[in-house]
């Protein structure tokens, strides 16, 4: 059947399913908006800039395990895509962006909105295409999302010239596309496996780090099943959380620059690593000299084989899909006549025990000013654990991400490796679209809130009645804690003056505004944020909290995992 | 370590972009660059000459092979192989020198493809030493342009890149 490239685009976010295409609409999109306008098969979300267009797709992703869609014009529309695009492509989250273009005719002669998409959005995509003519076009599409969910997912943009959605030709949707340069491994190799399985059932200390991988990658579950059979200690990373339950004891909280005493010093000084979906960022193991001090044998495993032996040499390789590799394992673990050294496990957890008796999160509860990790505690209680929980970037995100004890996956939603701030709002809009019934919370600083606040107007409009829970320190509180640490206390540039009154700012916007200054107020404030009566409001707290505050344990860049700063050595 | 990398990956726009993108935005070397199509039409093979630790080599190829366009990765420079590259190079060629460059050409091999009342051009092949080793054997004042291909490489015997 004949069909317009502008019909061929909707029909083929149809043919995948497609629930919500977040979006901007604008001249070298029209074609495709008509068509949107005359179908009902998915919902478009207008949001008020592109990035948050994006983010929401991509929070949508993380939350789901489905591939987000967002829809942006071309020009500026497609350059405000490109930190969310970016913001994605760090954490490896599956989103097609479909950008308009010029007319292909005016390609490369500066017309009006144009820029060159495809160049601009080259470094920060898995893929990405040029529809030049609209023959291709619907096996363009099938292309970005097979390339988008598979392999190490990650974003893919189709950029399409207005002429091309105006251009007709015989459509049919193919239900899969080979392509000869690209075949994702997916099984582990036995060999590798069997030394792996081998390795683990010799350790003496050994630690489970397990990443952002097992999430993506709906691994948790044999996550688990392999974590308790061994009864190794495991430690989930910022984009790990909920990989394996925070809850439980076996769990040593979160590694890195602001991981748990318990969790860098076991990771420093373990003999056996298996290292999960995980990558060894800066963030994560500090200085890697430092790191490869303490002798360990490393097992890794990845679905991404330049994510192997990039910043740490690694002893046992194994690339795959997580899922199938841990399922493996699993399975030759079953028939391993040995067992897991008792008695070696016992000293290594009572050494464990020891670190974690430090208790490294404890904070002052008795502040008569509000305590931010108190605020997030006290989510956590009031939500049962059982909440989605955004953030923006800085101390909030941290402190989100040490106290509230995520337990399930795809619970934690924020941006880890590219830290962008602004994200936290739209994140929060993709996760309640997607889970209408759930209780979503946005944890944000009074910094990061401002760069995406238009977007209360998107909610207005939809009624999304997600939480946002604002820890307003009246300082970026990261860049302060840098400055006071490394600076020589000289603020520069970093406390938030002229803050706007977010109660009337809601207001405005047809939400629920509150304004809690005391800590005893805290837990009531939530629960009525909380409770059914504002369960279709969308509700924005601005919690005053303490100026002063600093995010603990603390590695200082280039420093080691065990140099930590704790609270009290300050 | 000087390494030859080649590849075979999807004759599309934007392809070789993606390669010099990847290799800048991650701070890798180029020494040199060479890509055309295959006798199949839908691929392009690409030489890439590059200089880095174990380490950097390891994730220069594993960096190519992620690429969506990228079909094969061979490292040449892991087994037995040759390497060609391509010169041309105009010399001032005027009296006594006229003679002297003509013999210094053949002794390299080099063929004199055009000439002049007062130039020659020179065509040489070899490997990169050799190409460097000529225009060392030269008054570089005599020297009026050169051009160079980079190089290209192949495996020696059954040792081949193919889809």
């Amino acid at each position: 059947m004949e069909a317009t490239g502008a019909e061929i685009v909707v029909r083929c976010l149809a043919e995948e399913g497609v629930e919500f295409v977040f979006g901007y609409p604008g001249g070298a999109v029209l074609n495709i908006y008509d068509e949107i306008f005359k179908q009902n098969k998915f919902k478009h979300v207008l949001v008020r800039h592109e990035q948050a267009a994006v983010h929401a797709a991509d929070a949508y992703a993380r939350a789901t395990g489905r591939v987000g869609v967002a829809l942006v014009t071309s020009g500026p529309g497609a350059t405000n895509a490109v930190t969310g695009i970016a913001t994605a492509y760090m954490d490896s989250v599956p989103i097609v962006v479909v950008t308009g273009q010029v007319p292909t005719p005016a390609i490369g002669l500066d017309a009006f909105q144009e820029v060159d998409t495809v160049g601009i959005t080259r470094p920060c995509v898995k893929h990405n295409f040029l529809v030049k003519d609209v023959k291709d076009l619907a096996v363009t599409m099938k292309k970005a999302f097979i390339i988008a969910a598979t392999g190490r997912p990650g974003p893919v943009v189709v950029d399409v010239p207005k002429d091309v959605t105006a251009h007709r030709t015989e459509f049919e949707y193919p239900a899969t596309v080979e392509m000869r340069s690209y075949n994702p491994v997916v099984k582990g190799h036995t060999g590798q496996l069997k030394r792996a399985v081998q390795m683990l059932l010799e350790a003496k200390r050994p630690m489970i780090y397990a990443g952002g991988g097992v999430v993506l990658g709906d691994a948790s579950a044999q996550l688990g099943e392999l974590t308790r059979k061994l009864g190794f200690p495991i430690t989930n990373t910022l984009m790990g959380l909920g990989g394996y339950p925070a809850t439980d004891k076996q769990n040593l909280g979160m590694p890195g620059m602001h991981g748990t005493y318990e969790a860098n010093m076991a990771m420093q000084h373990c003999d056996v690593l298996l290292a999960v979906g995980a990558r060894f960022d800066d963030r994560v193991i500090g200085n890697p000299a430092h790191f490869a001090r303490e002798q360990r044998r490393i097992i890794h495993v990845d679905i991404d084989p330049s994510s192997i032996s990039k910043r740490v040499r690694v002893d046992v390789p194994i690339v795959g899909d997580v899922r199938n590799v841990l399922t493996e394992m699993l399975a030759l673990l079953k028939q391993a006549k040995e067992k897991p050294d008792a008695t070696a496990l016992n000293t290594w957890w009572t050494q464990i025990e020891l670190w974690r008796s430090k208790d490294c999160l404890k904070y002052n509860r008795q502040s008569p000013i509000i305590k931010p990790q108190y605020v997030v505690e006290k989510l956590w209680d009031v939500t049962r654990g059982d909440a989605f929980v955004t953030s923006d970037v800085g101390q909030h995100q941290m402190w989100a991400a040490q106290y509230y004890r995520f337990d399930k996956p795809r619970r934690w939603i924020n941006s880890g490796g590219l830290g962008t701030m602004g994200v936290g709002l739209p994140y929060a809009m993709g996760v309640q679209l997607a889970h209408p019934e759930a209780q979503v919370a946005c944890v944000t600083g009074e910094s990061s809130i401002q760069m995406n606040i238009q977007e209360l107007s998107t909610c207005k409009q939809y009624r999304i009645p997600l939480k946002v829970v604002m820890l307003n320190n009246r300082y970026m509180g990261m860049v302060r804690q840098w400055q006071e640490f490394f600076y020589g206390s000289r603020y520069a540039e970093s406390y938030m003056e002229s803050l706007p009154d977010f109660v009337k700012l809601a207001e405005s916007y047809g939400h629920v505004g509150m304004r809690i200054d005391k800590p005893e107020d805290v837990e009531a404030a939530l629960k009525e944020a909380f409770s059914p009566a504002l369960k279709e409001r969308l509700v924005f707290m601005d919690f005053q909290t303490d100026q002063t505050e600093n995010v603990f344990p603390m590695v200082e860049g280039g420093k080691g995992l065990s140099e930590m700063i704790l609270a009290e050595e300050l | 370590m000087r390494h030859i990398i080649s590849l075979l990956m999807e004759n599309e726009a934007g392809a070789l972009s993606r390669v010099a993108g990847l290799f800048s935005a991650r701070g890798y070397n180029i020494e040199s660059l060479t890509v055309a199509p295959t006798e199949d039409a839908t691929l392009s093979r690409m030489t890439i000459v590059t200089t880095g630790s174990e380490d950097i080599i390891e994730q220069i190829t594993k960096q190519l092979n992620k690429l969506v366009d990228v079909v094969k990765v061979m490292d040449l420079t892991e087994g037995r192989h040759i390497e060609r590259e391509l010169m041309l190079v105009k010399v001032k060629a005027v009296g006594s020198g006229r003679e002297e460059m003509k013999r210094t050409a053949d002794i390299f091999r080099g063929r004199i493809i055009d000439v002049t009342d007062s130039t020659y051009t020179v065509e040489l092949t070899g490997t990169g030493y050799k190409l460097d080793a000529f225009l060392e054997a030269i008054d570089p004042a005599f020297i009026l342009e050169t051009v160079r291909t980079g190089a290209s490489g192949i495996g020696r015997g059954e040792r081949s890149l193919k889809v």
